[in-house]
């Protein structure tokens, strides 16, 4: 087994372990959408066109929310530095860990939204469209923040600092993503919408890693 | 196990934009031990960062050969929610060796951890902590060792079992530099106080 692999495993376990920071990202994930159709009232198609925004900003926060212990708690514990002397690249080890952290977080984001979509009155084939591009698209928000909170290791507030740095590097994501949501409310296709959020998710497997390791180098100094 | 030694040559180092030494340079070899010495703030931890490669020299050169360098920090490197046990396994495996099931064995009874084996680690004391990140060292196959504060929260008897080990490893060829304030009392170690004097024998 690879040291990647051995991580990738190390943190699904630690996730297990103490699966009540997982739990509170999806229920924030639950409460922060369910408040719109509580708030608006039961406007049917103003609910159905907010949809798709309201849930693709709510996944990015809930998943903003997860990162910002990405490598803090890697850093505070010293197993950090393990990590930067581990003979095997230090960009195959991050993106490792953005992986693990995506199984925990976004996929489960994405198997939720559908769920929750019922309350805005999608329809069947636009629950799908949430399900499908939030699949394709959340891994690009592991990666981004994930680069974010290397970024922002050791900082005070890294919190706030971290959603700051992240969040403006999100928004292609977060409009193709809510483009498509869209595309299929109308009766378009959403093919391309989905082509070009699986394309800024290729480019972020591509490059990012090799700027986390750097920052995460950085840190260790 | 091939024999790891070290040169370092007119090393300088900072930390907060200080100077915290300059004009470092010493020589070690397989079966010695250097015991860094020296007063708070001298700069033995910004020395041993340097050395593994996780700090950066400012000016000089640190030439390893054929080193398998294993670390102890003086935080312990250990995760809270893993057994002692799991944690040493997943260690080697990030070293990118193969976990040797007997080896771990070995290293966790040197330091009378057999029996907190299956406890996570965050249900310990600071001292079996320290213990179980010096099992950690000791179960790696790395010919080089380098321990900040190994003696850190330690009773007297695990003192003595990481004389034992440091004196095992040293006899098998090993080279290890201890940044410590404990007198190491193991034969053959080279003390040095940084800050001060010369590179004593």
């Amino acid at each position: 087994m690879t040291a990647g692999a051995a991580l990738f495993l190390r943190d699904l376990r630690l996730v297990l372990r103490r699966p009540g920071d997982v739990v509170v990202v999806l229920a924030f994930f639950v409460v922060a959408t369910t408040l719109f159709p509580l708030g608006i009232g039961p406007e049917q198609n103003l609910l159905a066109r907010i949809a798709g925004g309201v849930l693709w900003s709510a996944a990015l926060f809930a998943a903003l929310l997860s990162l910002e212990r990405l490598f803090a708690s890697d850093h505070e514990d010293g197993a950090l530095d393990l990590l930067l002397l581990a003979p095997g690249a230090l960009e195959l080890a991050v993106l490792a860990k953005c992986a693990a952290h995506w199984i925990v977080t976004g996929l489960p984001l994405a198997v939720l939204a559908p769920l929750l979509g019922v309350a805005f009155g999608l329809d069947g084939r636009s629950l799908a469209a949430v399900a499908l591009t939030l699949l394709v698209g959340t891994p690009t928000l592991s990666l981004i923040g994930g680069l974010a909170a290397a970024l922002t290791l050791g900082a005070r507030k890294s919190g706030a600092l971290l959603a700051l740095l992240a969040l403006p590097l999100c928004v292609p994501t977060l409009i193709f993503g809510t483009g498509a949501i869209e595309a299929v409310a109308t009766g378009e296709g959403f093919t391309v919408h989905i082509a070009i959020l699986a394309a800024l998710a290729l480019m972020a497997v591509a490059t990012l890693p090799w700027a986390m390791a750097a920052a995460l180098r950085q840190a260790g100094e | 196990m091939a024999t790891a030694s070290l040169e370092v040559t007119d090393l300088a180092c900072r930390r907060g934009g200080r100077r915290v030494f300059e004009h470092v340079s010493f020589a070690l070899g397989g079966g010695e031990l250097l015991a860094l010495t020296g007063p708070n703030g001298s700069g033995k931890t910004t020395l041993l960062r340097a050395l593994a490669t996780l700090g950066r020299a400012e000016a000089g050169t640190i030439a390893w050969r054929d080193a398998d360098i294993a670390w102890l920090g003086h935080l312990d490197g250990l995760k809270g929610d893993l057994t002692v046990f799991e944690n040493i396994d997943v260690a080697e495996r990030l070293r990118g060796a193969a976990p040797d099931r007997a080896r771990i064995d070995g290293a966790l009874a040197a330091f009378d951890l057999a029996a907190l084996a299956a406890r996570p680690v965050r249900t310990l004391s600071a001292g079996q902590r320290r213990r179980a990140a010096l099992a950690r060292v000791a179960a790696s196959r790395a010919n080089a060792w380098l321990l900040d504060e190994p003696f850190n929260a330690l009773d007297m008897a695990s003192q003595k079992s990481l004389r034992a080990v440091l004196a095992q490893h040293l006899a098998a060829g090993g080279l290890a530099i201890a940044a410590t304030h404990v007198p190491l009392d193991i034969v053959g170690v080279r003390t040095w106080e940084l800050g001060t004097g010369e590179l004593g024998t």
